[in-house]
């Protein structure tokens, strides 16, 4: 009897006690960062901010709809203060569900339109920090070895002699391939949109799941054509990689990396700290000590010059209010199931 | 008064009285509460000041439940009024604590209904360690009750187990998964909705057959069953082979061939995948070699099934190879023999004899390696091409552009149906038959050694599997060592400095390196789950083996339950059950900790099923019979026989522990962040090399750890004599096979 009362408090006891032991001591200030941008990038921000107020920040990074899932979850008992980075999509459709709050900021002055109109379709719930057009980047050593002409623009992708070599993500799994989606719908309009989409899939080898996986995989060889955030494809080819990126000539469309106050947030004033800190002409030059090419939205922020600068490249007026909202989105997925994922290649 | 009884008693009190009964916002373990206030503090106090100084009222019945058990007083267990009063104190306390948990919350009425009907009432945090003692008690007291009315013989030990096991899971697997099954349920605008779970359910993208057809592809579903079913099979086939090799047979280097298996499984995932497309991919080495030398064109055949089917294999053997050598190591020598004295040559004694009595370790390696391959997430991801499966669907499902929540509910439901069939038909194969081959009496002599006609095959196999797993390393390991993998191969040390960078100061060491934060949280959150899931995993074995009573088979279906869902569902599920009170966990390191137990106790359970169902429970009865109580037994006769099994669910769970991707990813905070998550982070970012070099100092790490138990948890040493005896006695023929 004694043993027994022995294991099942031992039992209990460690199963509860390993527990709980947070052991975090509170600080004077601090801030639960949930970030959605690459990791040195959010670790550059956490790290400047702290050594400048002195304020802890405790930082987590997640994929843009990762967080979004886990803001979501946590709405009744928020546990985040602020959201930083990641494409503007889920951080519209928070302000949507309610799950942000507005904040106007000193600095809005500073600003580039396009950010500026972001606040503007969410009730100042998020703002733009920073911006990338869409595009394609593809392997040349493949490309050559291949044989295949360099392509230029979208309609280009359509030729038969590229059919295996051009990659696009999921537009049901990743929000860039559903700005292609929705990208492609606004230039072309909806009817002949959907006529490329079926015409692409003839040439697509794989939809894969994330994003800037195609670009990743023609970095490799694995691949010849991926459509990306061209972004994402001039870093590939900073690292040396033999990646050239191609701004479409009819026109493309782009994404605006967002910020939001999370609702109910436990360090509210830090977390507004944060947000002008995040707006700040200075910090937002830093982002190419981490090779991080997307347009800044503060204009006075210093860029690259191997970044693609959105005024040479022809861009349309995304419209991130109607195609952002979660009834365009349903619809589009759904038609875009139904009418050409089905489609035999 | 019956001692267990007091001692149940007074932890109750404890729990009311002393300690604070919610949880505490900057840790228990910090004791800055002891200084700030306590016990009156509102924040801090125990239920008696919560009642007087905090205004939550509800809480004063407890202390009537809490005296109650003192009217047992001076009563025999076997007076009716004994039992009624501990059964009163326990369910009603228990009751009653659920009842206020789940109804006051943190925004006080968690019901508008009640709010309308009752008024405002104040709030409350989720449950501290005032909370658990006291439900703990109410808890135990329950299942004395119930033993004192001589279920299960009287046994306080095993009813108490039972009783502890059911409650944990509860609140642990079924809570959580049950809230997000409910979301299946619901349409889109959150009404419980029939017609639209119908329409889910029977969508084409799940239940698609245009593969058969078309170069369409097939739904989800199929898919997934298609892909397991294959990897079940072979894993356990594969697994039956070096379990073969490592046991039966002359070859000398055993020990390297069972250390070598080992490998896969202590890999973090991702890497498997990226090494094969090194190897097999478009511009993979050996595609490119073969490309040469035929003039091929190369293909895209690794992305899609064979790719997710092969990574697989070399993931998932390992387990079906842990479960398997502890049974062929378990069948008694002289089974075998007796067969041979009948005449019967080697081949037959091995297809009638030791195959059948294999029977429980290839029902279950089937089902982990079934099971496992439904809920992988990294390989499908990496290797899936066009292939879709359920695992990645559900946490697309979740995370992706649709952000679908009621979509993952319907994928998992499907999941689980799956993994339960497999399940149910498992347990019909093996039946009712016996598969006791390690009893009390005397067992003479060696296993027989393997017949030619399976040996060669079996080497082959084996060999060239090793070789295969051999290169796959190298490659691995090589990756981190040059300066771009795939690209530019010039060696360097430099990923492994930023990762693991160390510097000596006046003050002493300076982690610096940019890994150590995640790498230490994880070592202890591994080290810490890994004893407490075998401990649960094999506890909960003994009573599914050796216990008879009824719920047996839910019970059983219970724990098994966690394992046949996918991680992201359970990331989730904890997400949504655990972040508000009254249990409040995201965010620390328990959540972690209680995820991997759950999530990992199946395997101790099912290693211990298979070991003990080996075991003759005469055994057990001699030592009963000579008066040791149930634990003690346990302790004493089954826990030193069951050594295989233990090193099994240590060495999974601990590595478990540390390359598990798909819930933890949505239970890491940025206080306790886990190696894997980090390693993630690194691939998506495109830097292999620093994810790999952080994943062989992994591999490393666990390769000690998984020696180190091997040399705690040694051999069973109820193995055979070492030599023959001079004169033969006839041992007992018991282990037919009914």
């Amino acid at each position: 009897m004694k043993y027994s009362v022995l294991l099942l408090s031992t039992a209990l006891g460690a199963v509860t006690a390993l527990g709980l032991s947070t052991g975090s001591v509170a600080a004077k200030g601090k801030l639960n960062y949930y970030c959605s941008a690459q990791e040195d990038w959010c670790q550059l921000m956490a790290k400047g901010f702290e050594k400048e107020t002195g304020i802890k920040v405790n930082m987590s990074r997640k994929s843009s709809g990762e967080t979004f899932a886990q803001i979501k979850a946590e709405s009744r008992n928020p546990k985040g203060d602020v959201w930083w980075g990641g494409t503007g999509d889920p951080h519209l459709q928070a302000a949507e569900e309610g799950l942000t709050v507005s904040y106007v900021s000193s600095l809005r002055g500073e600003l580039n339109d396009w950010s500026l109109s972001q606040a503007k379709s969410a009730d100042d719930k998020t703002i733009g920090i920073y911006s990338g057009a869409l595009g394609y980047g593809y392997n040349s050593d493949l490309l050559a070895k291949n044989n295949l002409p360099v392509p230029a623009c979208w309609k280009d992708l359509l030729k038969p002699e590229y059919k295996g070599h051009v990659q696009m993500a999921n537009p049901n799994s990743s929000g860039t391939a559903y700005t292609t989606l929705a990208t492609i719908v606004q230039l072309f309009g909806e009817e002949e949109g959907f006529e490329f989409m079926k015409g692409l899939h003839k040439n697509i080898n794989q939809y894969t799941k994330s994003g800037s996986a195609p670009i990743k995989a023609a970095a490799r060889g694995e691949n010849t054509i991926g459509i990306v955030f061209l972004h994402d494809a001039v870093k590939q080819a900073v690292k040396g990689f033999p990646i050239v990126s191609v701004a479409p000539c009819e026109g493309t469309g782009y994404e605006i990396g967002s910020m939001s106050l999370i609702k109910g947030a436990r360090n509210l004033k830090e977390a507004q700290m944060f947000y002008d800190y995040a707006l700040r002409a200075d910090v937002q030059s830093r982002a190419l000590e981490v090779k991080a090419f997307q347009v800044p939205s503060n204009m006075g922020a210093k860029t690259s010059s191997k970044a693609p600068s959105l005024s040479s490249i022809k861009l349309i007026n995304y419209d991130f209010g109607k195609y952002g909202s979660s009834a365009e989105r349903k619809r589009l997925l759904k038609k875009w199931d139904d009418e050409v994922k089905t489609l035999a290649k | 008064m019956n001692r267990t009884v007091l001692l149940w008693m007074i932890i109750g009190w404890v729990g009311f009285m002393i300690l604070p009964w919610y949880v505490i916002e900057d840790g228990f373990w910090g004791l800055e509460w002891l200084l700030d206030g306590y016990p009156l503090d509102t924040d801090y106090g125990p239920a008696w000041a919560q009642i007087m100084e905090g205004g939550k009222f509800w809480l004063s019945p407890f202390p009537l439940f809490l005296l109650l058990p003192l009217a047992v007083w001076g009563r025999a267990k076997s007076d009716p009024l004994y039992s009624l009063i501990l059964l009163v104190s326990g369910t009603g306390g228990l009751g009653y604590l659920l009842l206020q948990a789940f109804t006051i919350g943190i925004a006080g009425w968690e019901f508008q209904v009640l709010e309308t009907w009752y008024g405002v009432i104040d709030r409350q945090y989720g449950v501290g360690y005032g909370g658990l003692l006291v439900s703990a008690s109410f808890l135990f007291m329950i299942t004395q009750g119930i033993a004192a009315r001589g279920v299960i013989n009287g046994d306080v030990f095993v009813v108490s187990s039972i009783g502890l096991i059911v409650a944990i899971v509860g609140m642990f697997i079924f809570f959580p998964v049950s809230r997000i099954m409910l979301s299946a349920l619901q349409n889109d605008e959150g009404l419980f909705s029939l017609l639209s779970f119908t329409t889910k359910i029977s969508h084409f993208k799940i239940w698609g057959l245009g593969c058969l057809t078309s170069n369409v592809g097939c739904g989800v579903a199929w898919n997934s069953l298609f892909l397991a079913i294959v990897v079940g099979v072979t894993t356990t086939a594969l697994g039956l082979v070096f379990a073969l090799v490592a046991t039966r047979s002359g070859f000398k280097h055993r020990k390297l061939l069972r250390a070598l298996t080992v490998l896969p499984i202590i890999t973090p995932p991702f890497v498997i995948g990226l090494s094969l497309i090194l190897l097999f991919g478009v511009s993979g080495v050996v595609t490119q070699f073969v490309a040469d030398l035929f003039g091929l064109v190369p293909g895209r055949w690794l992305y899609g099934m064979p790719g997710i089917l092969l990574a697989q294999l070399l993931a998932f053997t390992p387990i079906a190879f842990l479960v398997m050598i502890g049974v062929v190591e378990g069948i008694n020598p002289s089974v075998e023999e007796a067969a041979q004295t009948l005449r019967a040559n080697r081949w037959k004694t091995f297809t009638t004899i030791s195959l059948p009595l294999m029977r429980p370790g290839l029902a279950n390696a089937f089902l982990l390696g079934f099971i496992e391959s439904m809920a992988d997430f990294g390989n499908p991801l990496v290797l899936g091409g066009d292939y879709d499966v359920l695992s990645t669907e559900i946490f697309f499902a979740i995370v992706g552009a649709q952000n679908d929540q009621g979509q993952a509910g319907v994928l998992a439901l499907v999941l689980l149906g799956f993994t339960l069939s497999a399940f149910f038909i498992q347990r019909r194969w093996l039946g009712k038959k016996s598969y006791t081959t390690v009893t009390g009496k005397g067992d003479a002599g060696f296993h027989s050694i393997l017949p030619d006609r399976v040996k060669w095959p079996i080497y082959s196999v084996a060999a060239g599997w090793t070789v295969f797993t051999l290169v796959i390393y190298c490659m691995i390991m090589f990756g981190g060592f040059v300066e771009i993998w795939g690209l530019d191969h010039s060696l360097t040390f430099k990923h492994y400095i930023t990762a693991f960078s160390i510097e000596i100061t006046e003050d002493g060491f300076l982690w610096t390196g940019s890994a150590w934060n995640s790498f230490w949280t994880t070592i202890t959150i591994a080290t810490v789950a890994a004893p407490l899931t075998a401990g649960l995993g094999l506890l909960t074995a003994y009573i599914l083996v050796r216990q008879k009573f009824r719920g047996h088979d839910v019970f059983e279906f219970g724990t098994m339950l966690s394992f046949a869902i996918p991680g992201t569902v359970i990331g989730v599920s904890y997400i949504l059950a655990f972040n508000v009170p009254p249990i409040e966990l995201t965010g620390t390191a328990a959540i972690l900790v209680l995820c991997f137990i759950f999530r990992n106790m199946p395997v101790g359970v099912r290693a211990g099923v298979a070991a003990m169902s080996q075991l003759d429970k005469s055994l057990d009865e001699a030592s009963l019979t000579l008066g040791a109580t149930s634990f003690y037994t346990f302790r004493k006769i089954i826990l030193p026989l069951l050594r295989p099994a233990i090193l099994a669910a240590l060495v999974y769970s601990f590595v478990r522990a540390m390359t598990a991707i798909s819930a933890v990813i949505f239970l890491v905070s940025a206080e306790y962040n886990m190696a894997t998550s980090y390693i993630i982070g690194r691939v998506e970012n495109n830097d292999y090399g620093l994810a790999i070099a952080y994943c062989s100092i992994l591999i490393l790490v666990m390769l000690s750890a998984v020696l180190l138990f091997q040399f705690f948890v040694s051999d069973r040493k109820a193995t055979r004599r070492k030599t023959l005896p001079k004169t033969k006695t006839s041992t007992g023929f018991k282990e037919s096979i009914a």
